[in-house]
């Protein structure tokens, strides 16, 4: 009762609006397309895509305006010290953007395809890109768990949505129990956090232990299980092993369209904020989690590769080479966990958002091929499915085989300057070992995009091969290719000027 | 004036050819095969007026053009071609027009020729790179192509060959990339600045010996696979095999040359010190190579597998000399690189007509050919005594000077080394002896004669077999000065005493 009394004295934090506009787009965006569709027949052909696309292009739009003003005004905290409006936010809310933007190409024709065309796949990818941005942004463990699971229940549904398909349903349950799980560790680990520290605010919980070095015995452990909780569960949103064991099946099961989103948005939400939780919160642990995170990614790097070198399905492989990225940005984090305690100006923290960017782009074109390849029913996803491409279409394998070498670090391509940017600060904080590592798993990994190529270029065709439905490349989901490609080849030959904007 | 950015278009045109190749319709098969040899005979031009302007006894890199490439990282389109890679950039400039016009892939020209100018400019960028980021970046790109051209041309068993060899590569690839970003980041403290350059580091980085020597081994695994030296060689025999031959000139010709060409670049030049050091353990590796190769190459049934294995022997000589750090050796490894290059891409082209004629390559299955192909058998026999290294032809020459040239330094290797000499002319001349003599048998009788074309085709290189053989000295006046300034700089910067060169030798080398 006393609480509410005293509700007239309570001031509400001034809110800088501008500094929200993307947030408040996207979810405005959301608002109308739920309403409206709801209220209106259907929408003509591809206009439920087109909208979320520009929804999500203005989005980034106002995003670089914030970057503009960021480079003049500098960074600062929002919203009574709960968010962030630093580059590294406006980074990924970029990257999350362009996710939804490739996710919408891609989800377009697939819908009408399966027969479930609606708005509410697209409403669900907006929502979640709002949870991505505020998780990424957060400057409070709990704004963070909020934006976690604004994205993470978007998620979920998103994976069962192929109401025809049994994969789906059970991709999304398991996502969701698995999930949950994983949501449990973190919140628990938040709650430790909060319990040694006082606080829930990163900066707050920074300067306790920065001006409190020495911790009583109770409180020190009570800290130290909390950053190992915090670090389990933001592992399992990442799919790093050993907590990976539902991103086959989910990647998998889930619609293809859905799956490029998980791997992309999802992945570079998890990943800032690990960075903001282990840097900005916790540098002062980082002698005490930087084993624990080394460890991680040399299991990740080379549990991802070795396993995808077995699998026979294209979405289960990418599902594993999803994880051997993990890998390769968790080099990055163990980097910029050698100088923690310069937040997120560490070595390695660049690079592991231009990763994220990259990795972005890169996974929405190899999904369009596989949702193009997938045919109706979303099922011709094994390796057979994709024999004798570089036959029947060989513009689109030709596109495949750009991505599929770009994802594998083949010079020449993004992925090979992401590559480098990870092992090159792994390498400038003397972390030899683990770079080579890395490098020699992006070896094995090499294994299964061959392949992928063998498949397209090589196999001999098989008896049927022509009964099989003929692979359709809409327009829509020609323009993501093109673009993931392009962007891909661009950022190869000419990578200077990303690697000058990333923060 | 603006200076014509020759090196720099010995990469483009190539890579132009390959994307036109690909835009051009299936259906100009001609337009499609006129532009793929317009723009590697372009190719070829350039190159050799590149060696027409190589100024003699100048032991600098020449046409250098230098570009910002990647600001951020100290990377810039750095190229520059001295006397030990002129004659790579020839041979490579002049075996692809050979090989595009010459050897027929028997199916979707398109794509084999546009991989083909493709791989032409990265092994092309590999030998004039002189920025170590750029220097990789052809390095490894050059597997794409190879891997495609393996796969999709290739015999029975290329699907595993092709893989074998891309996976094999990259993981050298992967410690060399460490090794690079190490490099570049450990000189920073004695460039002021990061940079990838690769004269810049040389010239100025003063590595601690043991950080020299991690560095150098990263690299120097990277080049042993791909030279491949013993005992890392057992990708090229698959690879060799299942390449169509076109593939497997080229791999022989040019692409195992970028690694012996790495070692003395990247290993040699930029770890003097640690290159001095690991003297003794590639010396062995080479010469177990040397033996190795021969012995296996005595054992094969298979014609493509024992030239194959012949190559992992003859690049045996190439790192011996390489290692034994005089100028004679190392000149004469330089001109074993090239000569390997005209005298085994010649033999896998002789052993692809065979095949293509017969269907096989099982040596117990040919049997009288120089009954039926006097000439075919006659082009054999000097291709094959050049692959011996018999005085007067190419082969010889090289050889001669590696060994000369490491007896002072390297004395007991050269001992065993040559050994393997004699055991080049024993599975060779036996091949020959089974393959071309006695009777033919029924199968046999009907092998084809050399036709015009495939003489026309085999024509240059037996001219340049013969011609490195007689009169090699203009070719040594290029190398060697550059080859001189190479030891002046392991001399200054480790504690190797270079001994003095023996002159006599390499003036009468080639007439011995």
């Amino acid at each position: 009762m006393g609480a509410l009394l005293a509700a007239d004295t309570l001031h509400g934090p001034k809110v800088d609006w501008f500094a929200l506009t993307p947030l408040i787009i996207l979810l405005g965006g959301a608002m109308v397309l739920l309403l409206v569709a709801a209220l209106t027949p259907a929408w003509p052909k591809r206009a439920y895509a087109l909208f979320t696309v520009a929804v999500g292009s203005a989005a980034a739009v106002m995003s670089f305006i914030l970057w503009d003003r960021i480079n003049h005004q500098g960074a600062k905290t929002l919203v009574g010290d709960a968010m962030w409006l630093d580059k590294p936010g406006v980074w990924i809310a970029i990257t999350v953007c362009i996710g939804v933007v490739m996710a919408a190409l891609l989800t377009d024709d697939y819908l009408r395809r399966e027969g479930i065309d609606g708005p509410e796949l697209y409403v669900l990818y907006l929502l979640a890109a709002l949870g991505a941005i505020v998780m990424a942004s957060a400057n409070d463990l709990i704004v963070l768990f909020l934006g976690l699971e604004i994205l993470s229940l978007a998620l979920y549904v998103m994976a069962a949505s192929h109401r025809k398909r049994a994969d789906s349903q059970e991709s999304g349950l398991k996502y969701f129990i698995l999930g949950g799980f994983s949501s449990a560790f973190l919140l628990y680990g938040i709650a430790l956090i909060y319990g040694s520290s006082g606080s829930t605010n990163l900066g707050k919980i920074e300067s306790y232990f920065r001006l409190n070095p020495i911790l009583d015995h109770s409180k020190e452990t009570l800290a130290l299980a909390g950053v190992a909780l915090l670090i389990v569960g933001l592992a399992f949103k990442v799919a790093a092993v050993p907590f990976h064991f539902w991103s086959p099946d989910v990647y998998e099961g889930a619609p293809t369209p859905v799956t490029a989103f998980m791997a992309s948005v999802g992945k570079a939400a998890a990943f800032a904020a690990m960075l903001r939780v282990l840097l900005q919160g916790l540098p002062h642990w980082a002698q005490d989690y930087r084993p624990a995170i080394w460890t991680i990614a040399v299991l990740t790097l080379v549990g991802g590769s070795v396993m995808a070198v077995v699998q026979t399905n294209v979405k289960r492989m990418l599902a594993f080479s999803s994880i051997s990225h993990a890998g390769y940005l968790l080099v990055g984090v163990e980097a910029a966990a050698h100088n923690a305690g310069n937040g997120l100006s560490s070595t390695g923290v660049s690079s592991v958002l231009m990763y994220l960017l990259v990795y972005t782009v890169l996974v929405g074109g190899t999904f369009a091929v596989v949702t193009a390849v997938g045919r109706t029913g979303d099922g011709a996803t094994d390796l057979a499915g994709f024999r004798g491409l570089g036959r029947s279409k060989p513009a689109l394998a030709l596109g495949m085989t750009v991505l599929l070498l770009a994802q594998a670090g083949v010079p020449l391509t993004s992925g090979f300057v992401a590559k480098f940017g990870v092992i090159g600060d792994a390498v400038r904080v003397h972390s030899y070992a683990i770079a080579i590592i890395a490098m020699v798993s992006a070896v094995i990994a090499a294994f299964l995009y061959l392949r992928i190529m063998i498949s397209m270029w090589i196999a001999e065709p098989e008896a049927g091969d022509d009964a099989r439905e003929a692979v359709r490349v809409p327009a829509l989901l020609c323009v993501a290719i093109t673009l993931s490609v392009g962007f891909t080849l661009a950022i190869g030959f000419f990578p200077d000027w990303l690697i000058h904007a990333a923060p | 004036m603006i200076e014509f950015p020759i090196l720099t278009m010995l990469v483009l045109v190539p890579v132009i050819g390959s994307v036109l190749v690909a835009l051009i319709s299936k259906r100009y098969p001609d337009l499609v095969k006129v532009t793929a040899l317009v723009t590697s005979v372009l190719t070829a031009g350039m190159s050799i007026w590149l060696l027409a302007a190589f100024k003699t006894n100048n032991a600098d890199f020449q046409f250098a053009s230098q570009h910002e490439w990647i600001k951020a990282w100290g990377i810039s389109w750095h190229l520059g071609v001295d006397g030990i890679s002129i004659f790579l950039v020839v041979l490579t400039g002049v075996l692809f027009p050979l090989v595009i016009v010459g050897i027929d892939p028997h199916h979707d020209h398109k794509r084999y020729l546009s991989w083909m100018l493709l791989l032409e400019a990265g092994v092309m960028g590999s030998f004039i790179s002189l920025d170590l980021f750029l220097f990789f970046v052809f390095f490894e790109i050059v597997l794409v192509p190879m891997y495609f051209l393996i796969g999709g041309w290739g015999y029975d068993n290329r699907v595993y060959a092709a893989t074998k060899f891309f996976l094999f590569t990259m993981i050298g690839s992967a410690f060399m990339l460490v090794g690079i970003i190490a490099t570049a980041v450990l000189a920073k403290a004695d460039n002021g600045h990061v940079t990838f350059d690769l004269i810049k580091i040389a010239e100025n980085a003063s590595f601690a010996a043991s950080t020299g020597r991690w560095l150098f081994f990263a690299f120097a695994i990277a080049f042993a696979v791909k030279v491949p030296l013993f005992p890392l060689h057992t990708w090229l025999p698959d690879a060799h095999t299942q390449a169509p031959t076109g593939g497997s000139v080229i791999l022989a010709g040019v692409l195992l040359k970028m690694g012996t060409y790495g070692l003395l670049r990247f290993g040699v030049f930029l770890f003097p010190e640690a290159a001095v050091w690991a003297r003794p353990l590639f010396l062995t590796l080479a010469v177990a190579g040397i033996i190795w190769g021969a012995i296996a190459a005595t054992m094969q049934t298979d014609l493509k597998r024992l030239v194959a294995y012949s190559s992992v022997a003859h690049l045996g000589f190439i790192v011996l000399g390489t290692f034994a750090l005089t100028a004679t050796a190392i000149t004469g490894g330089v001109m074993q690189m090239v000569n390997h290059g005209i005298s085994t891409g010649a033999l896998f082209i002789l052993v692809g007509m065979i095949y293509d004629r017969r269907h096989t390559r099982e040596i117990s299955k040919l049997r009288g050919l120089q009954k039926v192909a006097p000439i075919f058998a006659a082009v054999f026999t000097v291709v094959m005594l050049s692959s011996i290294g018999v005085p007067g032809l190419n082969g010889f020459v090289g050889e001669f000077m590696v060994l000369i040239g490491s007896f002072g330094t390297a004395r007991w290797w050269v001992v065993v080394a040559t050994t393997g000499v004699i055991l080049a002319a024993l599975y060779l001349l036996w091949a020959y002896q089974r393959v071309f003599h006695g009777e033919p048998d029924e199968d046999n009788k009907s092998f084809a004669e050399l036709k015009w074309k495939e003489g026309m085709l085999l024509l240059p290189f037996i001219g340049l077999i013969v011609f490195c053989g007689l009169y090699p000295k203009p070719m040594i006046d290029r190398i060697q000065p550059s080859v001189d300034k190479l030891l002046q700089h392991v001399s200054q910067h480790s504690d190797f005493k270079v001994p003095a060169p023996a002159e006599p030798v390499i003036s009468n080398g080639g007439e011995g």
